[in-house]
């Protein structure tokens, strides 16, 4: 299955060009998005491994 | 519209304390949502459940069942319509089950290791999402409440926890008891497999252990092993069968939905919820266009959608032909838009087509609505920032594996501080409800069925109040008989209650 994991693009490779330049609020979102990435940098980098391992559930339905 | 219900089951932990038991935890839990609902609360009322009944006509034989399934108590009666008496036992709340009847006419209670919220009945998509994130709040407020009595607790909206074990976000559809089963199934099948596309919450991670690095647009895909069943915590099918209406079961069905993912944003709880019900309207109507969609492998299509981030993946339907997942949800919007009936019917349209056309032209444009993509974007800036010069001198982004990346999918879905509720903070999302419609909810019951009797019996009327269920208020007050008085209310539909309206008239007005 082919996944992610070379491009800098979170989506395939030879996934499609856009046809139309990305829609203004996608440019709005992504200067919000930079300062909640500057907010996880601060907190994951040091407790990722352990949270991820902590984090055990039951199942359910 | 129809009426709809969905029910959330919650991670939970402690984040001091990995051990912690989660019954324990979940059970503290509704304590705390009693305490914060002070006295516009009530028990479950046990009497009127038959989780054995299958909607294939036939009744599993208790002996048979699994402990899980047995969600009733052993003293199981028939509903009658109207008011009937019952013996006065003495209480037979286990303390393990803790349950709350909210104001809002919801049920907040301890399912298997989980808290789980089921909301009030709604009758349209927009009161789905209204009543649904209230009850992302009040679990939020519940949590805050145990948290100030000194015992940790974080509370998680998603379905997985990368180590084998799923918990479910259901939805229940009241569909009539006229279409056959089969047919019911067979016509919703393509639509429970391609509308993953719209509202999947992404997960990191491939297989029901994540043992393969990845992302994939569903949380729950990896768990769904058959077409049809009655089981819910194994071998978990895409349509459930369990035939439980809390309705009169002459007249309606209770679908029971289970292959959805737990929504952290509310474009997709909307569509999940609106388009499913207009696909169910053209099922009723015996419309045989959804017969041409028919999967060839339902089970195996559903993760092979799941992991196609590009959207090309051609699905092999039932007559040899083969369509991808967005020509497949192109077409039921063509299907779904001669069953609209009312103004909200046709916002439903619009928003499903303005989520399909960007999908279609570049996924990445869809980001404000689709919560797949908004997650699966912020986790590629992520793995943008975390690159690392590799031995060749490329650069080299993380790998999906990386517990960054793992710690930031499960933080997504945290009430209240997750990264799904900062985004919608920052105003990177699309809202469907408003904060004030939102807060009104989280105490107040919908308007349009049964739970505007039940809410505000519980809110008003908690001096008599002994117990609710969906179909059912119990009163305990002084009568000559000397007996609980049961009203069961068969009817979803119905806001209007001879006996319930005096008792509410009779209430006097709080002092200014």
């Amino acid at each position: 299955m082919p996944q992610t994991t070379s491009s800098s693009s979170p989506f395939e490779d030879d996934a499609p060009e856009p046809d139309a330049p990305a829609a203004p609020t996608a440019q709005a979102s992504t200067d919000a998005l930079d300062s909640l990435l500057d907010e996880i940098d601060d907190t994951i980098q040091t407790n990722a491994s352990q949270f991820v391992r902590s984090f055990v559930q039951k199942g359910g339905q | 519209m129809r009426v709809v219900g969905i029910e959330t089951e919650y991670g939970v932990t402690d984040p001091g304390n990995p051990g912690a038991n989660p019954i324990l935890l979940s059970s503290q839990l509704v304590a705390a949502c009693r305490v914060w609902s002070g006295n516009s609360q009530t028990r479950w009322d046990y009497g009127g459940e038959d989780p054995l009944m299958d909607l294939r006509g036939m009744r599993r034989e208790r002996r048979y069942a699994t402990a899980d399934l047995l969600t009733d108590s052993p003293e199981y009666s028939d509903a009658n319509r109207g008011v009937t008496l019952r013996r006065r036992r003495g209480s037979w709340e286990d303390p393990a089950h803790l349950n709350a009847v909210l104001a809002n006419g919801a049920r907040f209670y301890v399912d298997h290791a989980h808290p789980e919220y089921s909301g009030p009945e709604v009758t349209s998509a927009h009161d789905a999402v209204v009543w649904d994130v209230a009850g992302d709040r009040i679990a939020a407020a519940a949590a805050a409440h145990m948290r100030a009595e000194g015992d940790d607790v974080a509370l998680y909206k998603n379905n997985v926890d990368g180590k084998g074990a799923s918990y479910g976000t259901h939805e229940n559809y009241l569909v009539s008891r006229e279409v056959d089963f089969d047919d019911l199934a067979r016509r919703l099948m393509p639509h429970l497999v391609s509308r993953q596309i719209v509202v999947g919450a992404g997960r990191v991670g491939l297989g029901a252990y994540g043992e393969t690095p990845g992302f994939q647009m569903s949380q729950r895909a990896d768990y769904i092993e058959a077409e049809v069943g009655l089981e819910t915590t194994l071998r978990r099918p895409i349509v459930n069968t369990r035939d439980e209406p809390h309705a009169d079961r002459r007249k309606w069905r209770r679908l029971h939905i289970i292959i959805g993912d737990a929504n952290s944003m509310e474009v997709p709880t909307y569509l999940k919820v609106g388009a499913t019900s207009l696909i169910l309207a053209a099922v009723e109507a015996g419309d045989a266009r959804l017969d041409v969609l028919a999967l060839a492998d339902p089970v195996a299509e559903v993760s092979a959608v799941s992991r196609d981030l590009a959207l090309r993946h051609r699905l092999r339907l039932a007559s040899g032909e083969e369509a991808t997942a967005l020509e497949i949800q192109r077409a039921l919007i063509t299907i779904a838009r001669d069953y609209t009936v009312d103004v909200e019917d046709n916002r439903v349209i619009e928003r499903w087509e303005n989520v399909i056309d960007p999908l279609g032209r570049d996924p990445l444009t869809a980001q404000r609505e689709v919560e797949w993509v908004a997650k699966l974007h912020l986790l590629g800036r992520m793995r943008e920032r975390y690159a690392t010069a590799g031995a060749d001198g490329q650069r080299q982004l993380p790998p999906w594996d990386d517990d960054r990346l793992r710690a930031a999918d499960l933080q997504w879905s945290e009430l209240g501080t997750g990264l799904a509720a900062r985004m919608s903070a920052a105003g990177a999302v699309e809202r469907v409800a408003t904060d004030a419609e939102i807060e009104h909810a989280m105490t107040a019951p919908p308007s349009t069925t049964r739970a505007w009797l039940r809410g505000r019996m519980v809110s008003e009327r908690s001096d008599i109040v002994d117990a609710a269920s969906w179909s059912t208020i119990v009163l305990d007050r002084d009568t000559e008989h000397g007996h609980l008085e049961v009203l069961t209310l068969p009817d979803p539909f119905v806001t209007s209650h001879e006996l319930v309206d005096s008792l509410l008239g009779e209430v006097t007005p709080p002092l200014p």
